[in-house]
This record gives C-alpha cells, structure tokens and sequence, in this order.
C-alpha cells in the first residue's frame, strides 16, 4: 500500500497530521501497538523537522506485510553536518522555534532509537531525505 | 466456554417498542456502535462504551438503564445504600442533607455510605502508582466509560490505564472490612450503589480487569431522586441535626467526581483534566500520536461537568456542581473524624490496587490477519470514494465511511446508499420496486408507506393545475 502527503514550512498546527494518518492505517490493520508507537514517534520528529527546518516536503509511505517504509523528502537547506545534527542536543532551532517547544535537539536521536533502520542523505542547499525503516511482524 | 467479549454487559437498553427509528442516537454514538436496521436502532455490543450518549439524545425516551429491582436489596439483612456525593447535590437548596440521609432509611436502607469516603486513602496510592509508573501520561480509570472507550478505540493506550480502585470500589472494601471486623459474614450484606450513569453500571456488572465487584446492585439515580423526594415530602423527618453530624468529608472528597476533582490530590504539576467524551476522544488522539509531551496524569471524564453531567442526575449539571462546590467549601479541609481511619486507612492503602490487567479489544482493526486487513483497507477506500461523502445516514450507517466498512466487513449492501441508488436508477441498472424495498429494509414499513399519499397529496397540492 502506498500513501503520500503533503507538508508545508512554517505549518506547525498541522504538524503531526501525518503522523495521525499512519498511526490510523497502522491500528487498522492490527499492527502490535508497540510497533505503532514506535513508527509513529519517529515519523512525528521527521515531519516536524521538515515544518520547522526546511521549506516544504512530500511524505511516501510504503506498506506491506514485512515492513513499514516511510520517505520524507524535503526542499530546504540541506544538512552540512549530518553526523553532527544526529548528536543528542544538537540544533540549530530559531528562536520562535524554541518558543513552540521544539529546538531540544533530540528529533533525530529520537528517529533512530525508534526505528529498525534509517537514513540520511541531504544537499546543502537542495533539501534533505530521510528514510524510515520498521518491520511490522 | 463465553469469551469475555460476548458476555461484555451493557447497561443501556434498545426498546424496540419505543423506538421511532429516527437515527439520533446513531448520529451521536462515539464509536458507530448503533445501527438502523428495519426502523429500529441496534447496538452492536463489542463496540458500545456505555457512555450514555444515545440515552441523552434519544427524543422518544427509546433508550433505558437497567437498573436492579430495589426489591432485591431485602435479600439481605444490612442494606447499604452507597451513594455519590452528586446525588445530594441535585436536590433543591431546601432540602437538607439530615433529610436525604432520613429518607434513604425511611425506605429500607439500614445504612448510608457516601461513596467518595475513601478518597483521602486513595491520594497516596494515586501519587506512588504515578511516580513508579513506565507509561505516562497514567490515565485514571475512575470512569468507566473512558476505560472502554481506550480498550476498544485507543487500544494502544490500556497500559497507561491506572490499576487503582476508583473510590466506588474502595469504599465497598472498606464497608465490607468494617462488617466482618464486626463479626457479620459479608453474605448478609448487600451494597447498592446509586448511579449517575450508564457507565459505572457496566463497570460493576462486567469490571475491566478480572477482579469482582463487591457491589451487589445499582438503584439508578433518577429513580432514586424521585423517590427520595417524594419520601420527604410526604414525611416531616425535621432539619434539626446539623449537616455536620450526617457526613464528614474532607474537600478533596467532596471534589473527587467533579472535573479536576482528581488532579487536586495529585502531586506532579505535569496534569490535565478533560471532561466530555468527544472532547476526550480529540485529546486521546493527540496522546497516541506521542505529540503531547510531559503530561503525567490525565484525568479523563467522559460526561461535560464529571459526574454532575451524569445522564441518571436528575438536577441541571451546572446547578448540581454549583452545589456540590458550596457544600466541599463549607466543610473543614482535612479527613474525617467520625470514621476509624486510623485503623482503615492502611487497610484500604494497601489493598487498592486493582488485580489483573485491562485487556485491548480494538474496534479499529480490520482483520486479526495483517494481509486480510490490507485487502479490506484498500476496498473500503474504494467504495467511500464512490459514496458521497454527505453522511445523511440514510443507509442506516452513521457516516459514508462507516458504510464502507460495513459493506468490506459483510454487514451491509452499497446499494443501501441512497446516491448509488439515484445512480443505478438513472441507468436503468435499479427498479423502482427494488429501491423502495431497500429503503424499507433500513427503515421499516410505517415510514414508506404507500397509502399516505393521499395526506402528502392534500399538503403539497400536487394535483392543483
Ligand atoms: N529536514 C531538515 N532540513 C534541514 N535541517 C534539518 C532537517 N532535519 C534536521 N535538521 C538539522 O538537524 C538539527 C538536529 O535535528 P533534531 O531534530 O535532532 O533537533 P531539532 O529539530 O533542532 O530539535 P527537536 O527535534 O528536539 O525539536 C536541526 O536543528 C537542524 O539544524
Ligand atoms: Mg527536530
């Protein structure tokens, strides 16, 4: 099964829409809730970091027996340090960012402790890709 | 062998014979657990909370609560009337509490316990049981409605149900102790507890966890209020004693059951309380999304008010809570003196947590089978895109979705939907005949009729040149 979604810069009130959407698929098709909360963390942190990081992105998400992949590929800035952004407590939040309770730095030590796999690839100035890997059985 | 699902007690009832078929309760139901089918609402049990929300809609009175047989407490020799705070509340300011607690004697009660008199052995247990807790937020299981609405539409979220005894249970405990510390075998003591809802009957009939409830009948309040009034009216029991000898209960009791009533007596500055089922449901979401951070203790209620907005409270919500607010102000902040809580409070702080564990019984699943439920996924996507998304209820299901997946699941005919039906029809791919036959199985005879044509004629004047 394949879904996309949309996201927009800047949308925090919408932020988590996505997260909701799979979150509901995953609970219909009976998926071990310990599944579900960890996929769902994980892709929340990915899709606030496109609201709050880049300029807007699309979220594919791929569904089958095995597995859950989820690609959230963004227009944005890029990451230059990728190994630095994954550090605990690392970021480069705004202020006004910090001020919606977001900017602790902890979104993509989040993702990995949640996921199976994931991946990184971004351009600096180009955008960014994240994939997200959790096995459903 | 019954499996626990199918003897799953519900305490609302669907009279048929006073059913109108007018699909309110369907529209209003929470988790699209009622149906039209031949002009007649049906629940379908697995998924019904108990909430209460098709009883308070329901504009034909179609709808009741089961109640015991107020009979049924001469089984036994000490008849104990176990009562919420929010039931004195209801009464008029001019009746006074002596008068109530008269009453409920003068009718056959031997004793009266407030139901909330063991709250100030419960704020220990709550404050540990939420600083040991892994799951936060720890969502309290005082409603019984909230506890069923998690296991079958949030079932990700049973584990972060907090296993205490709501004061109903805690207090039945306890009166059972104080007897057999007396030497009165439980047998002969018969504990009725007065309701405000639907929910706390189900709870107490089929508790969520394994453990029996000590409680052995429910007196709905309603009927209660009325009798108790009509008691007092009809008897001149005297206002003399003063309201401080009939009940003493700490603020925090008093509080207990009405929204923030738990939060009060919780330590941890991280706590909410949300009151109304839909405005629940909405939080709960949020909650399972893991996008509210920080919160560790949700009170969750699943009447507007608490208990005071309880479908069985006779009284108005606002009047009832006003009231309940006056009486927790007047009294002295700490517990009570006239109850032996030296010698109870241990007992009951270290026997209220609840044996067992809530179980999940999802609703949303499609499929026990991963692969089945993707099949059926994809066709009822489908059809809903096919339906028209206006949720008119006329095929007898609540929503266009929720039709879509009565067809996947084998309950129901797309046909059903009156828009397919105008479809079919303009394509000659549905007869006349067969149209109304369909509209006829969703919503019975009476309201097809033919005959009425004539009625219908006289009023829209159709055959006026
Ligand atoms: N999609 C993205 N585009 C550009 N930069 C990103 C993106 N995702 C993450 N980053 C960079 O990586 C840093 C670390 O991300 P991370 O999610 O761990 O923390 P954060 O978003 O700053 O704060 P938190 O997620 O705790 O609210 C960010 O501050 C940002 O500089
Ligand atoms: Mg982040």
């Amino acid at each position: 099964m394949h879904f996309e979604y949309h996201v927009e810069s800047g949308d925090f009130i919408n932020a988590g829409s996505t997260s909701s959407a799979v979150k509901k698929t995953l609970k219909q098709l009976n998926v071990d809730s310990s599944i579900i909360k960890r996929t769902v963390v994980a892709l929340y942190e990915a899709e606030v970091n496109i609201v709050a990081h880049a300029y807007k992105g699309t979220i594919y998400v791929d569904i089958d027996q095995e597995a859950i992949t989820i690609r959230l590929v963004d227009e944005g800035p890029g990451i230059p340090d990728i190994d630095k952004a994954m550090e605990m407590g690392y970021s480069t939040a705004s202020p006004s960012v910090r001020e919606m309770g977001f900017g602790a730095g902890m979104g993509l030590p989040n993702i990995k402790n949640n996921t199976d796999r994931m991946s990184i690839t971004s351009k600096v100035g180009v955008g960014t890709t994240v994939e997200i890997y959790n096995k459903l059985q | 062998m019954k499996t626990k699902e199918e003897t799953f007690y519900h305490a609302l009832e669907f009279r048929k014979d006073l059913c109108m078929g007018c699909s309110h309760c369907m529209m209003k139901c929470p988790t699209q657990a009622i149906r039209v089918i031949d002009g007649k609402a049906e629940l379908n049990p697995n998924r019904c909370i108990d909430c209460g929300e098709c009883f308070r809609t329901c504009p034909y009175g179609a709808i009741s609560v089961k109640q015991d047989d107020f009979e049924k407490i001469y089984n036994y020799k000490y008849r104990i009337a176990l009562m919420p705070s929010v039931f004195t509340a209801q009464f008029p300011d001019k009746v006074t509490y002596p008068e109530i607690y008269k009453a409920l004697l003068s009718i056959g009660f031997t004793h009266v316990y407030e139901t909330e008199n063991s709250v100030d052995c419960l704020v220990k247990p709550y404050n540990e049981y939420i600083a040991k807790s892994e799951e936060k937020p720890v969502i309290s299981s005082f409603c019984p409605a909230i506890v069923r609405l998690i296991q079958v539409r949030f079932p990700t979220l049973v584990d972060n149900i907090m296993l205490i005894k709501p004061p109903m249970d805690a207090t039945a405990m306890y009166i059972k102790k104080i007897f057999e510390d007396k030497g009165i075998p439980f047998s002969e003591v018969g504990i009725f507890y007065i309701t405000p809802c639907a929910a706390k009957i189900a709870g107490i009939k089929s508790p969520a966890t394994d453990e029996e409830s000590l409680i052995s009948g429910v007196i709905n309040m309603d009927y209660l209020y009325n009798r108790i009034y009509r008691e007092i009216k009809q008897n001149s029991f005297g206002k003399d004693s003063d309201e401080e000898n009939f009940v003493q209960m700490s603020k925090q009791s008093l509080y207990w059951s009405l929204t923030t009533g738990e939060v009060r007596i919780v330590d941890t500055p991280h706590k909410m309380a949300i009151d109304q089922i839909n405005n629940v449901i909405e939080f709960l979401e949020k909650v399972e999304n893991e996008s509210i951070e920080d919160i560790d203790f949700l009170e969750l209620r699943a009447c507007y008010q608490s208990c005071a907005g309880g479908v069985l409270c006779a009284g108005n919500k606002f009047m009832t809570t006003d009231r309940a607010n006056k009486r927790a102000r007047r009294t002295s902040p700490n517990s009570v003196e006239n109850v032996d809580w030296e010698k109870y409070a241990d007992y009951i702080e270290s026997n209220c947590l609840l044996t067992g564990k809530v179980e999940p019984r999802s609703i949303v699943k499609l499929d026990d089978n991963m692969v089945e439920a993707m099949k059926k996924m994809k066709r009822i996507n489908e059809i809903n895109n096919l339906l028209p998304q206006v949720d008119c209820g006329i095929c007898g299901s609540p929503s266009c979705q929720s039709l879509a997946e009565d067809i996947v699941q084998n309950n129901a005919d797309m046909k059903k939907c009156i828009f397919v039906q105008k479809i079919l029809q303009q394509n000659d791919k549905l007869g006349l005949p067969e149209s109304i036959d369909l509209m006829k199985q969703t919503w019975g005879v009476g309201k097809l009729d033919k005959n009425l044509v004539h009625e219908i004629r006289d009023e829209i004047e159709v055959d006026k040149p």
